[in-house]
């Protein structure tokens, strides 16, 4: 904690803490000699500012910051918002090793420093297959055709013009890679929950039911049971998708995202959104729809996104990303500042629908607290929980645990592990466990 | 009609306008031409749905793979250096049992696409899509029946002289050795249940916890820990953490170690963009040589730049090793100069 203590910025509560706590137990031991002498050596040791506070408060207060006694920026200095040049830690952040083409790769979201459930669109995590390009709006195209002339009335092309005049629905939704936390399946092997638990976003995203487009071609739905979605970048990514969420009306074209177009990364100008399912299947720069009588066994549910379970059988079509939380602040490479109140705060989704409870606990999972959940809570949506914490300064294990509306609990890795093994890639969703030690370092661990 | 009484027919008729009234209700969106469906509708089912005619023979592939594909896949798909390797790890045993024995056993150091996949459809249509990697859809269906003739000789699944086609693929595929290594009893599908004509077992988990809330075990088991290497792996956390706020990021490389972030240069820019650095690193080997290992090689040479120059146009292979380098004609002759004196200096 020490070399923390000196960063500026810190901010300290006056004065008896200024102290180290070693100072403190002399203190509290009535050598009060001791705490005066102490207090001159830091003034004279310290750098002025520091000083300065230490003799009549904060300088922070007493000496007028420039942003109080000057002119500001006009307004529109920067046309298109950008965050504070004090928050240039928190980026997307590749995993070293994970990939060797950055056209193949994922880029981690930084969940350690984010607020609430809705991912800021330029830190909403990237997984491309083939890399990403500008598609230029006026020139893509939606088509919805058949893999058999009957299952449908009429094949039809949308433009974006299209598309943007037909009633929309904008909703709130998670989206999370299958692979997410698939690095951790054998044993711990990333340091922070950026990459255990990166491949993670929550967006409003809006668009346009695929049943109102499929009803406008005149599909019929007796016949055609499924539906292939199709991307109009280089590997034209493709995933089957069940007719029964089209038909529920859950699965939409989206071309908005958090109030704006799509981000390029993310799909501009169009891309689907299935809610509750793994992120490979919401297709980016949507560009087809066939619906169909049988799944299509793609590349991405025949060769990648298979599980491999213990007796040799791959699981396909395994889709729904299940009940799963994690605690993000603090969490794994972030270091407690002193003994004393934290918020612990995390965030909890389940692919099978609404968040129920969540439960914390601080002792590796002997004992449980039911954290209390920042509503309202939304269908397959992330889910911000908080919990009061008072670090005693002793090693802890802080681990949360999810439910979700249909009784699903979040497993252990024992459990999980003792159905699907180590080697499944995809869909893990064990609680997370994290380590305080008494230097106040938290680091992965994980909890049988 | 005269067997309808007149309420039912009214109740017909009116269905009838409800469903006509969802479909081109909006009069939005045009048809598709038979051209435009033909030209998109790309996709081939497990079943050989949407399978273009053609053939293609292992030695037409062997000579369009390592034209096309060896620079990223190694001469025989056996490269792990840009992606998992395509072919190797099954037996004459999996090919008659349609079950890759590694798996079983546990005992399979490398998963390949031929050890996993289980249906020929798909790697027909993913090489047609999305391959080569920079330039994809540009095969024919013969080139993709030719390639994928080849991969199947390099999994000993067909003999050398063998020519693959849309008459004969449903008979290789009876060979695929991980035909019967796919299952679908899970509950992770979100459609309707297999026994309901759609997949799984209706969304039934398959692994159970309870909400125990009060000394729900005796006593912690860790598993695991973060080893030491992974620590320092991903960088300095400290710097991946706001400098306020609750906590700091732990500092991982060190007091003073604090890294400025680098100044954009133009030149890494230009090679980054012409996906120059996705095989080759400033100082260490990716498939090909580091940018100082081919200093080190050519520095003495008076002719080292325009030998380079011709190298990154035309592509070469040899000089580093058996996986060649693919020509960039779609590089500006300009940009190629930018580049190789910028290497030759050291790529600083």
């Amino acid at each position: 904690m020490s070399d923390l203590d000196k960063q500026p910025g810190r901010v300290r509560p006056a004065p008896e803490n200024f102290l180290t706590e070693e100072q403190i137990r002399e203190v509290a031991a009535g050598r009060r000699n001791f705490l005066r002498r102490s207090l001159m050596a830091a003034g004279a040791a310290m750098a002025a500012p520091l000083a300065a506070r230490a003799a009549d408060g904060d300088p922070a207060i007493l000496q007028l910051p420039e942003w109080s006694t000057t002119l500001g920026q006009p307004v529109a200095a920067r046309p298109y918002g950008m965050p504070s040049k004090y928050e240039s830690q928190l980026l997307r952040r590749e995993s070293p090793g994970l990939a060797r083409v950055g056209g193949a790769s994922v880029s981690f979201c930084p969940l350690q420093g984010l607020f609430g459930i809705i991912t800021p669109s330029g830190l909403h995590f990237e997984r491309h297959h083939q890399g990403w390009h500008e598609v230029d709006p006026a020139r893509h195209r939606l088509m919805v055709n058949a893999s058999d002339p009957a299952f449908l009335k009429k094949p039809k092309v949308y433009t974006m013009d299209d598309l943007m005049r037909l009633p929309p629905v904008s909703r709130i939704h998670f989206i999370e890679c299958g692979a997410n936390t698939g690095l951790e399946w054998g044993n711990v092997a990333v340091p922070t929950v950026q990459y255990t638990h990166g491949m993670l976003s929550c967006s409003e995203f809006t668009g346009v039911p695929l049943k109102t487009l499929l009803e406008d071609c005149g599909v019929d739905y007796k016949k055609a049971r499924y539906v292939l979605a199709e991307g109009a970048d280089g590997s034209s990514m493709t995933r089957t998708i069940p007719m029964e969420m089209v038909e529920n009306g859950e699965v939409f074209v989206a071309y908005g995202m958090n109030g704006e177009m799509l981000r390029p990364e993310n799909g501009y100008p169009l891309r689907l959104v299935v809610p509750g399912v793994q992120g490979v299947s919401w297709v980016k720069w949507l560009r087809r729809i066939e619906v169909g009588d049988k799944p299509y066994a793609t590349k991405d549910e025949a060769v990648h996104y298979i599980d491999l379970m213990p007796d040799g059988m791959h699981r396909q079509y395994t889709s729904i990303q299940e009940c799963k939380s994690v605690i993000t602040t603090p969490s794994g490479g972030q270091t407690l500042l002193n003994k004393g109140f934290y918020n612990v705060s995390g965030v909890a989704w389940s692919g099978r629908g609404r968040i129920k409870q969540v439960d914390v606990s601080f002792d590796g999972g002997i004992n449980w607290q039911t954290a209390r959940i920042e509503g309202p809570v939304q269908n397959k949506a992330l889910t911000r929980f908080n919990i009061g914490w008072k670090w005693d300064g002793k090693p802890a294990i802080l681990q949360s645990r999810a439910i979700d509306e249909t009784g699903y609990v979040q497993p252990t890795y024992g459990q999980l592990r003792k159905v699907r093994g180590t080697k499944s890639i995809y869909h893990n969703n064990a609680i997370q466990s994290w380590k305080v030690v008494e230097s106040g370092e938290i680091t992965n661990v994980q909890v049988l | 009609m005269s067997r309808f009484s007149k309420p039912i027919l009214l109740v017909a008729l009116c269905c009838a306008s409800a469903a006509a009234f969802a479909f081109d209700n909006y009069g939005i969106g045009r048809q598709a031409t038979p051209a435009e469906v033909k030209a998109w509708d790309i996709d081939v089912r497990a079943d050989f749905k949407g399978l273009p005619k053609g053939s293609g023979n292992v030695q037409k592939g062997n000579d369009l793979f390592e034209e096309k594909c060896a620079s990223c896949h190694g001469s025989f798909g056996e490269s792990n250096e840009v992606f998992t390797p395509l072919v190797g790890g099954t037996t004459k045993d999996d090919i008659k049992n349609g079950r890759v024995g590694g798996f079983v056993t546990g005992d399979i150091p490398q998963r390949t696409t031929f050890t996993k996949v289980a249906t020929i459809s798909t790697v027909w249509d993913y090489i047609y899509r999305a391959m080569p990697w920079t330039a994809p859809k540009s095969l024919k269906p013969d080139d993709v029946y030719a390639i994928l003739a080849y991969f199947l000789n390099l999994a000993e699944i067909v003999p050398e002289d063998f020519t693959l086609s849309d008459q004969n693929i449903a008979e290789v595929q009876k060979k695929m050795p991980n035909r019967n290594g796919m299952t679908t009893d899970h509950g992770m599908w979100p459609g309707a249940p297999a026994s309901k004509g759609g997949i799984g077992n209706g969304g039934k988990p398959d692994v159970k916890n309870v909400a125990c809330m009060k000394n729900c075990k005796s006593e912690v088991q860790i598993g695991s820990t973060l080893p030491d290497y992974a620590r320092t792996a991903h960088g300095e956390l400290a710097d991946q953490n706001r400098s306020f706020g609750p906590v700091r990021g732990t500092r991982t490389l060190g007091q003073g170690a604090v890294t400025a972030a680098p100044a954009v240069d133009p030149n890494m820019e230009l090679a980054t963009k012409n996906g120059c650095m996705a095989c080759h690193g400033v100082n260490n080997k990716i498939v090909g040589p580091g940018y100082a290992e081919v200093v080190a090689r050519y520095k003495d040479q008076p002719d080292a730049e325009s030998r380079l120059t011709a190298k990154v146009k035309n592509g070469g292979q040899g000089v580093w090793g058996s996986i060649p380098m693919p020509p960039n004609g779609h590089l500006a002759d300009e940009d190629i100069k930018t580049l190789v004196k910028w290497i030759l200096s050291g790529a600083k």
